[in-house]
């Protein structure tokens, strides 16, 4: 190993990890603004202004493009290549690859910013984008994943920390998940058809879609998870051996569970069944990893109180366990039988979106974002601490509306008079859940505005001259 | 070979392969260098402790 010493960003190309650091909160904006946007469009429907292009169905995807592809996959790639470069202990292999996956990859979020407003769209699910784009996609993550995969072939040290075995996971299954499920006949420049049909592009989609769950929006920020926990925390991660045990039973696992999307559909009985086991038994390596994660604090569980950092990063592993127990629980054919549809799953995957996804990568930017300016932390520790409770109160707000809606919705819809006629119509259960849609509005507001406090955060920060700010004393 | 046979014969490599994994992990003999490899995120700091860049 090297320990002698040499001038800061001499060892690291950290060029490529401030670009993806700041993309990540100005995407996030975006997002979550347009997120916030559609929110309202629900209680207000003249909110789309008679404009095609601002409709619910085209925003719709834009917002779910735009905090996945856009806000959560910049963070991944920025925590990845600043995780591989320090604990591989080199510099980031392929430099001006790395600068095209960058270049790359805010030109795709630019084409679907303008063609998913036009309503050019595939219709899958998380995978609207057109053909041409689809091709652009996995160019960039093949260069992604050569540059990733070329730096741990460098390494200085022996072994490939963790942390890296959850980002190599998550580069390989998205790859493998995006070529499958995008296979497609173009009929023109804008316009193709999928190669699969019924029962089976149902089945293909929601393998593709539920490991996007799976591997992108968990291995990945699990990966985040076992570089930045332990780092902010000052301590090793609570048990080395569990981590590789959670992993391999994590990766192993997920890949089977997409079929919980499809129950009471046209899809085969036993594979409804299959997936529903697979997700149940999922329960396991989700809470060992959750654990492992927080008890990384056990014995320094007062560095809560004074850093809000810390705080992100551990609360973002509460939500994590609560979507991940909510998650099998839903998958549960019966209990799925009333959730299914209703707000409850919007509820549910925004536990982990707002709660774990985004929670872990704005802990994880605090402490990012000062190591690779210079600095010992963010301009504004205070603000981090008010970012923190507007975005815990906002994610609060926004799942437990979307709970009490949706087991609502899920009980007018299913209720019947004594001569077998519906009881409800399906506007009285609609109108019923305005008051929350509300409250979910609300929740989002509260949400972005904390983004907003981090990006002047950041701002100052960046701008600061160097060395201005220093770390803070332990308390 | 049946169906049935050859998911019996896929369950049990699976599972000799998890407690492989598991015993592997948990065996005496990795923990040195488990604790070394846990280490692995704070070794990094020493590079840089002319820099600046960290507390």
């Amino acid at each position: 190993m090297m320990n002698h010493s040499q001038p800061q960003g001499a060892d690291y190309n950290y060029t490529v990890v401030r670009q993806f650091a700041l993309t990540t909160v100005l995407w996030g904006i975006i997002g979550m603004t347009v997120g916030v946007l559609i929110a309202a469009q629900l209680i207000w429907p003249q909110l789309n202004f008679e404009t095609p292009w601002l409709t619910y169905s085209r925003l719709r995807p834009l917002h779910t493009n735009a905090v996945i592809f856009a806000f959560g996959t910049s963070a991944l790639f920025a925590t990845s290549y600043y995780i591989v470069q320090r604990t591989c202990q080199t510099r980031l292999f392929a430099p001006k690859l790395a600068a095209f996956t960058f270049w790359g990859w805010q030109a795709i979020i630019l084409s679907a910013v303008i063609t998913l407003p036009l309503g050019l769209t595939s219709s899958k699910e998380y995978a609207e984008l057109e053909w041409p784009i689809d091709i652009a996609i996995t160019i960039v993550w093949v260069a992604y994943a050569v540059v990733f995969f070329g730096t741990i072939v460098k390494r200085t040290t022996s072994h490939i920390y963790v942390a890296n075995w959850f980002f190599g996971a998550f580069i390989i299954t998205v790859a493998v998940l995006h070529i499958v499920n995008s296979m497609a006949v173009p009929v023109s420049l804008f316009k193709s058809y999928s190669l699969y049909s019924g029962a089976v592009d149902a089945m293909v989609q929601w393998w593709y879609g539920h490991n996007a769950v799976g591997f992108l929006l968990t291995a990945g920020f699990l990966g985040m998870m076992y570089y930045f926990v332990p780092k902010q925390a000052g301590r090793p991660v609570y048990s080395y051996r569990l981590s590789i045990v959670h992993f391999w039973a994590l990766i192993a696992l997920y890949i089977w569970a997409g079929p919980h999307h499809l129950h009471y559909t046209a899809l085969p009985d036993w594979t409804q069944s299959l997936g529903m086991v697979m997700s149940l038994i999922l329960f396991a390596p989700s809470w060992g990893g959750m654990i492992n994660g927080i008890m990384t604090l056990s014995g320094a569980w007062h560095k809560l109180r004074t850093d809000p950092v810390l705080r992100f990063l551990i609360v973002s592993l509460s939500f994590y366990g609560m979507s991940t127990f909510e998650g099998p629980m839903m998958a549960i054919k019966t209990v799925n039988a009333l959730s299914h549809y209703t707000d409850w799953t919007v509820g549910h995957v925004h536990s982990g979106a707002l709660g774990w996804v985004a929670m872990v990568s704005i802990g994880s930017l605090y402490h990012l974002i000062p190591a690779i300016y210079g600095h010992g932390r963010m301009y504004s520790t205070q603000l981090i601490n008010v970012h923190f409770w507007l975005a815990t109160i906002g994610t609060v707000l926004y799942i437990v509306s979307m709970w009490i809606s949706g087991v609502m919705q899920g009980l007018m819809w299913r209720a019947v008079n004594s001569d077998g006629t519906l009881t409800y119509s399906f506007v009285e259960g609609l109108e019923a859940s305005y008051p929350f849609y509300f409250v979910r509005f609300l929740g989002g507001l509260f949400f972005v505005t904390g983004m907003l406090l981090m990006a002047y955060n950041v701002v100052k920060t960046v701008k600061a001259p160097k060395e201005s700010l220093p770390a803070l004393a332990e308390a | 070979m049946d169906y049935g046979t050859l998911q019996g014969i896929i369950t049990v490599v699976v599972m000799v392969t998890f407690v492989g994994i598991f015993a592997w992990a948990y065996s005496g003999r990795r923990k040195a260098q488990f604790d070394e490899a846990a280490n692995l995120v704070f070794s990094d700091d020493e590079k840089n402790k002319d820099s600046g860049e960290h507390k």
